[in-house]
């Protein structure tokens, strides 16, 4: 019965947040305070599950008592747990962000409720054991992060999301076809009945064709090579905590998906569905990464450096080898952490000197010194750099790819990470070291060289920075329990028949 | 009648394929409303057509007589109608807040965040 619980939890909680949060529309104070509370309740409950699921194995909820595969089970392997993990601490911290950056307007048009509706979407496609069900969790999802993009109006805003909201569409019509497709072959659409019903079917390039659907499908929301236009046109239009948040959450879960789908149900001809794969991975990385080099704006930039790290996160469940598998899911989380913490900080710095262009930004070292020294360590793990995370991750799926003898991802890898450097030192020299172009002889027009003070907003925005580049720090420094996390992770994923017993059980 | 569903589907498949890729806002989001009924559609073809023999138990027994239509299929696809009805609600608002705020329906005018 507690298990039940505490696989629903990470679901209901953003839900009665929002609830909560809707009743108190009128006051824009207690909104704030309820849905900060929310999320670290979101994070409590998520290391309670995922300590519990490493304790006592896979659990099981099945809703209504309806037993699977007729009813819909919500399930927590190891992967799930992390994920709604990683999900309530980047929600908290963005909550926190959020309290310092957010403006009047967009609080009091509802910005709150929306956000928590995000999370629940989002922790919900963590933790179904159900297709069907996971392109409901996903509609939740994408109708929330719809609201959030364009929340507010602008005129780039609107742009952006209309680009969006047409290609987030397409990709869902496409999973729902899949699903159809899928239902009318195998006649369940419970992922562990399907991974065992699957497995003895007499066509098996039917089910690849079925999943090459899937690939399209979830390949457009994680934003793969060649499908990622969409991405890059989007996320820097939004509020800097909305942008850190779809940017932390919403590509994972597409990566989510496909691991989930390609290591469960479509595990029949493997040798085809994943040679493409990593080719899709390898092109995401550097057609990322070349992208970032050419721009100039800090938005823009970091979100084609969201494209590249994406395919880091591909390469693993290409290689279907446990260490690079757990590189890859080290690289998930890592990229979680780091990548909102760089938005995070672009934010603090567009405040300090009210822009994103790096042309217009810069002295940010010689004023402003302890966020360079934070930017500096977000930036070094995002590149790859000991003893940051980002080395750690990058070292686990490099040695995980040489064991399998991959020579060719191992290089692409790592060009793709020297390019990551390059870009990641353009911010610095052109943000950080170079006079700033508002300076007049030497010193910057009075008023703007000053840091505002520790006013309770300052002290809301550089809380969660710090605590996510600590983050960043100490998984890079104790690493070692993370990946042998990860790989009891990468192994419970690689059989699949783990989850088909605890969520079918032994019975026929 | 599999055939005739299927050269249905993929007529509509076309047609809301290639309104996407008009110019006008409008056909784009009309052009998203077929893609979502085609979709349905094919959900509903390729989990089996059965026609005339609901899936009711007669008394006395504990499973109705096969052949019946599957319940399930439509229990989906009615849940995804009434999901794409919510999505199509926000597109259209969000159309008409994008032709204000822009003032085309041009598409090709919606450049400026592009890359």
């Amino acid at each position: 019965m507690s298990h039940d619980v505490l696989v629903a939890l990470p679901i209901v909680i953003p839900l009665a947040t929002a609830v909560i949060t809707l009743f108190s529309y009128d006051s824009r104070a207690h909104q704030r305070i309820i849905s900060t509370i929310g999320s670290g309740a979101l994070l409590v409950a998520a290391i309670a599950l995922l300590w519990t699921v490493n304790q006592d194995g896979i659990l099981v909820s099945e809703m209504g008592d309806w037993p699977a595969p007729f009813g819909i089970a919500f399930v927590a392997d190891l992967l799930s747990s992390l994920m709604v993990l990683m999900t309530g601490l980047t929600a908290l911290t963005v909550s926190i962000y959020a309290l310092g950056s957010m403006d009047p307007r967009r609080e009091s048009f509802g910005f709150y409720p929306v956000f928590q509706i995000l999370l629940m979407g989002i922790t919900g496609s963590f933790l179904t054991g159900d297709v069907f069900n996971l392109f409901v969790w996903f509609e939740i999802m994408l109708i929330a992060s719809f609201v959030l993009i364009a929340l507010g109006g602008e005129r780039p805003q609107l742009e952006g999301s209309i680009k969006y909201v047409a290609l987030n569409l397409v990709s869902s019509m496409i999973l729902l076809s899949a699903i159809g497709l899928l239902y009318g072959m195998a006649g369940t659409l419970n992922m562990g009945d399907l991974g065992l019903k699957l497995q003895d079917v007499d066509q098996p390039w039917l089910v690849t064709t079925v999943g090459t659907l899937f690939l399209v499908s979830f390949g457009i929301k994680a934003a793969v090579f060649p499908m990622f236009f969409w991405l890059p046109a989007s996320y820097h239009t939004p509020p800097i905590a909305v942008t850190a948040i779809i940017a932390a959450l919403l590509s994972k879960v597409g990566v989510y998906a496909l691991i989930r789908a390609f290591t469960l149900i479509f595990t029949q001809e493997t040798g085809y569905t994943h040679q493409i794969i990593l080719v899709i991975a390898g092109l995401t990385m550097v057609t990322g990464v070349l992208g970032a080099v050419a721009q100039t704006e800090v938005r823009r930039l970091l979100s084609f450096h969201i494209i590249s790290q994406i395919g880091y996160m591909l390469v693993g469940l290409a290689l279907l080898s446990p260490l690079a598998l757990a590189g890859s899911l080290f690289y998930v989380i890592h990229n979680m952490v780091t990548k909102t913490n760089l938005f995070l900080i672009s934010g603090v710095a567009n405040r300090l000197q009210g822009t994103y262009e790096l042309k217009k930004l810069g002295s940010l070292y010689r004023y402003h010194p302890y966020v360079s020294v934070l930017f500096f360590v977000s930036a070094l793990a995002l590149a790859g750099m000991p003893p940051f995370s980002g080395f750690m991750a990058k070292l686990t799926l490099v040695r995980g790819s040489l064991e399998i003898e991959h020579y060719v991802i191992v290089a692409v890898a790592l060009l793709t990470s020297m390019l990551t450097l390059f870009s990641m030192a353009k911010i610095w020299t052109e943000g950080y070291w170079t006079p700033s172009p508002a300076e007049v002889d030497g010193e910057l027009p009075p008023g703007v060289e000053k840091f505002p003070g520790w006013t309770r907003q300052m002290v809301a925005l550089f809380i969660p920075i710090i605590v996510l580049a600590s983050l960043s720090v100490g998984m890079g420094i104790l690493a070692q329990p993370v990946i042998s996390l990860l790989v009891d992770t990468a192994e419970q994923l690689l059989d699949p028949g783990l989850y088909i017993e605890a969520v079918i059980g032994d019975e026929p | 009648m599999e055939t005739l569903m299927a050269l249905v589907v993929g007529a509509l498949f076309a047609s809301g394929v290639y309104l996407m890729m008009r110019r006008s806002i409008v056909k784009l989001a009309i052009g998203l409303v077929l893609l979502s009924q085609s979709a349905n559609l094919l959900f509903f073809t390729a989990a089996g057509l059965t026609r005339g023999s609901p899936p009711l138990v007669p008394e006395g027994e504990t499973a109705p007589p096969v052949p019946f239509a599957d319940p399930l299929p439509q229990a989906l696809i009615l849940t995804a109608i009434v999901i794409g009805f919510g999505v199509l609600a926000f597109t259209l608002v969000l159309v008409k807040r994008v032709y204000q705020t822009v003032g085309t329906d041009d598409l090709d005018e919606m450049r400026s965040t592009d890359t």
